[in-house]
């Protein structure tokens, strides 16, 4: 009598291809997965907790470790969250720094992405391809703030540092070069028959279910809601730009990869538009009080983080630290549609659809 | 050699066959040491890396230190492992690979074996090794150790099929199973040799020789994103030497047989080019394949093992079969 058995398998903490500490249980009938319940907290680190004692800007430092691979847009959303509260200007110059440097760090953090998940469907070398063109970026940002990963750059009401002479002329050339690597990408991947039917109609879901999951971001987008915050509700200075928001229409893994690196190309877009219009000079701090004390209220902001929507919910009791802090992290939301995707896939499946989600576990976390 | 193989056995004759096989282990040692090194600087150049740079000039005594850092790592065995099949695993991988070895024939005088079943027996040798990559699965007790060897069970027996298959078009082509006979069948310049009356053939061998090898896209077994490192992930120290070993010495084995099964193995692409010796063109194409290798593996991603199946068992075989009757009523109507 051939019996068989459900195999347990533990995927993870420590796992190459769960992208930090992510945890995942499936259950297998064969190679197929029957159930699977995500564990996430490993990296939890009270992110949230912690700023209820910190002073505004010591908060900024800490947003830099959520999101590690884009910590710009982390920069930003708190930064924007106590500007919105406080109802400051910010300088021109600023807006523009902000702005060039949240588009870079969006380049980079889904080079970051293509090239990692080409790694999981098995091919080696776009990952150093990847990190070739990423590292152009983080020198940049390198040059501007002395931080690689971390930036700490920008604070309540402008941003810290000044472009270093010859910054924006740098920027400028990158621009170019991302573009033709990109086509490289194009040719090298994009249609390769082996990576198509690996993601082409895996992890499918319909706008509906993104909705109702409230999915953001490329995850969103992939099933042709066109809802992008840069354009829906402008923040920043980025009702200036031309651009466009990229969206499918299968909803499926293959959407979400051309999306993202379509995002790189509109990207590059916005940075063109943005170095010729950077203003000669001006000031980069706006008129900040010495002890930033917002006053009593509420306020929630939120922006488009390469991931999805990165929200920031801030009460004031009009102190200097906040009296409670809340973010809305994409990576965190967009990841509890997985146990849905991933029942009835393979285990190979299993990596190419968590791949396509693209969390950073420092910000499941949080 | 085959003059020698066909004497009465005598101390003399026992001395040169000893000799000759471990110098044949020394050069396939060789070949693996600077097949490893070769692959991490070719693969490095396509990735805009170095590769090894470090150890020795130009980095050359990388893979020395490599196997010597495993050599003297612990050598451990897990305790709920099936201790007998864990230890026999990685000999029964690594033995057939490189008892395959004496078959193949480098030029006009220089071969071990003159098999008249030389193809046959490569092929059945080769067999085993899946076994080892089961048993080392299964011995060790681990779950993904466990899907890795599965993976490698499924594959192995369903591109050994269309490999075989494929390969029956040369013999009918040749007429015989003897490698030598086979070569000595395509001389006179490249227009005669194999891969082109067996373009498909040669397409359905090479594609199968590469998931017969567990390489690149066809590297299943370890997936690395998914199953860790597949069979071999409980083993360290030695014994996981083994079965890179058995890996490589693979790649040694498929990239002979297609030099000697397609491109013409020791003769020149252009009959004035003869007076070149046999050995230098065998090694140049050796090299080619073996690099066509290297170039797949920092290309390509990785297949899917359903798609796998469906590939080996639906686009190959089928083909196989084709080339096999369009090679028959070939010979049928002009030889």
């Amino acid at each position: 009598m051939i019996r068989t058995e459900e195999l347990l398998l533990n995927v993870g903490p420590q796992h190459p291809s769960t992208h930090g500490v992510f945890r995942i249980i499936v259950k297998l009938d064969g190679e197929i997965i029957t159930e699977a319940t995500p564990v996430m907290g490993y990296l939890h680190r009270g992110t949230e907790k912690l700023a209820e004692n910190l002073t505004y800007t010591q908060i900024i430092p800490y947003t830099d470790r959520m999101d590690y691979v884009s910590a710009m847009t982390n920069n930003y959303v708190i930064c924007h969250a106590v500007e919105k509260l406080m109802q400051l200007e910010i300088p021109e110059r600023a807006q523009f720094l902000r702005l060039i440097v949240m588009e870079l760090q969006r380049i980079a953090s889904h080079l970051v992405w293509w090239g990692t998940y080409l790694l999981d469907i098995g091919a080696m070398s776009p990952f150093l391809y990847a990190f070739r063109e990423r590292e152009m970026i983080i020198n940049l940002f390198n040059e501007l703030c002395g931080a690689r990963l971390t930036y700490n750059y920008m604070r309540v009401g402008g941003v810290k540092w000044d472009a270093p002479e010859g910054w924006i002329d740098k920027v400028r050339e990158f621009i170019p070069y991302m573009k033709t690597k990109l086509e490289e990408y194009h040719d090298l991947v994009s249609g390769n028959e082996i990576f198509l039917a690996r993601i082409k109609g895996v992890g499918k879901y319909d706008a509906q279910t993104a909705i109702d999951y409230g999915l953001s971001g490329a995850n969103l987008r992939c099933t042709g809601v066109k809802w992008d915050l840069r354009k829906d509700e402008p923040y920043c200075i980025y009702d200036r730009f031309e651009f466009d928001v990229p969206v499918g229409s299968n909803g499926d893994c293959y959407d979400r990869y051309l999306i993202r690196l379509e995002e790189i190309r509109q990207s590059l877009r916005i940075l063109e538009q943005a170095v010729e219009q950077f203003p000669e000079e001006g000031e980069i701090m706006g008129k900040v009080p010495r002890v930033i004390r917002p006053p009593e209220g509420e306020v929630y902001a939120r922006i488009e983080s390469p991931r999805g929507e990165i929200g920031c919910y801030l009460v004031s009791k009009g102190k200097d630290k906040p009296y409670r802090l809340k973010f809305r992290r994409p990576s965190f939301v967009n990841l509890q549609i997985l146990p849905k995707l991933l029942v009835g896939e393979t285990m190979t499946n299993l990596i190419t659809i968590l791949g396509a989600i693209d969390i950073v576990v420092g910000e499941v976390d949080c | 050699m085959g003059a020698m193989l066909a004497e009465s056995l005598t101390w003399k004759n026992f001395a040169v066959f000893l000799l000759s096989s471990v110098v044949l282990l020394l050069i396939v040692l060789g070949f693996v040491t600077y097949a490893i090194y070769f692959e991490r600087k070719v693969i490095g150049w396509m990735q805009g890396r170095i590769g090894p740079n470090r150890v020795g000039p130009f980095g050359l005594l990388q893979t020395v230190a490599d196997v010597l850092k495993l050599l003297i790592k612990e050598d451990t065995i897990p305790r709920k492992a099936d201790r007998e099949l864990f230890i026999l695993a990685p000999v029964l991988t690594f033995v057939p690979a490189f008892a395959v070895l004496a078959a193949i024939p480098y030029t006009e005088k220089l071969y071990f074996a003159d098999l008249n079943v030389g193809l046959l027996y490569y092929v059945a040798l080769s067999g085993i090794s899946t076994i080892g990559i089961v048993l080392g699965g299964w011995a060790s007790n681990n779950k993904y150790a466990l899907l890795g060897g599965m993976r490698s069970a499924a594959q192995m027996i369903s591109y050994e099929v269309p490999l075989v298959i494929s390969v029956t078009g040369v013999i009918l082509l040749s007429g015989s199973l003897n490698l030598r006979t086979i070569v000595q069948g395509q001389a006179g310049g490249f227009w005669e040799w194999n891969f082109i009356p067996q373009i498909i053939g040669f397409v359905v061998f090479l594609i199968a020789a590469v998931s017969e090898l567990n390489r690149t896209p066809f590297d299943l077994p370890e997936a690395e994103s998914e199953l860790v490192a597949g069979y071999h992930v409980e083993y360290s120290g030695f014994r996981f030497a083994f079965f890179m070993l058995a890996e490589y010495v693979y790649v040694y084995a498929i990239a002979a047989l297609t030099t000697v099964l397609y491109l013409g193995g020791w003769y020149a692409p252009f009959p004035f080019l003869d007076f070149i010796p046999g050995i230098l063109w065998f090694l140049l194409k050796f090299s080619a394949v073996v690099f066509f290798l290297f170039w797949l593996r920092a290309t390509m991603p990785r297949i899917r093992v359903d798609q796998l199946m469906g590939l080996g068992w639906k686009a190959l075989l089928p083909l196989a079969l084709v080339n096999i009757f369009l090679t028959a009523v070939w010979v049928e109507i002009f030889r």
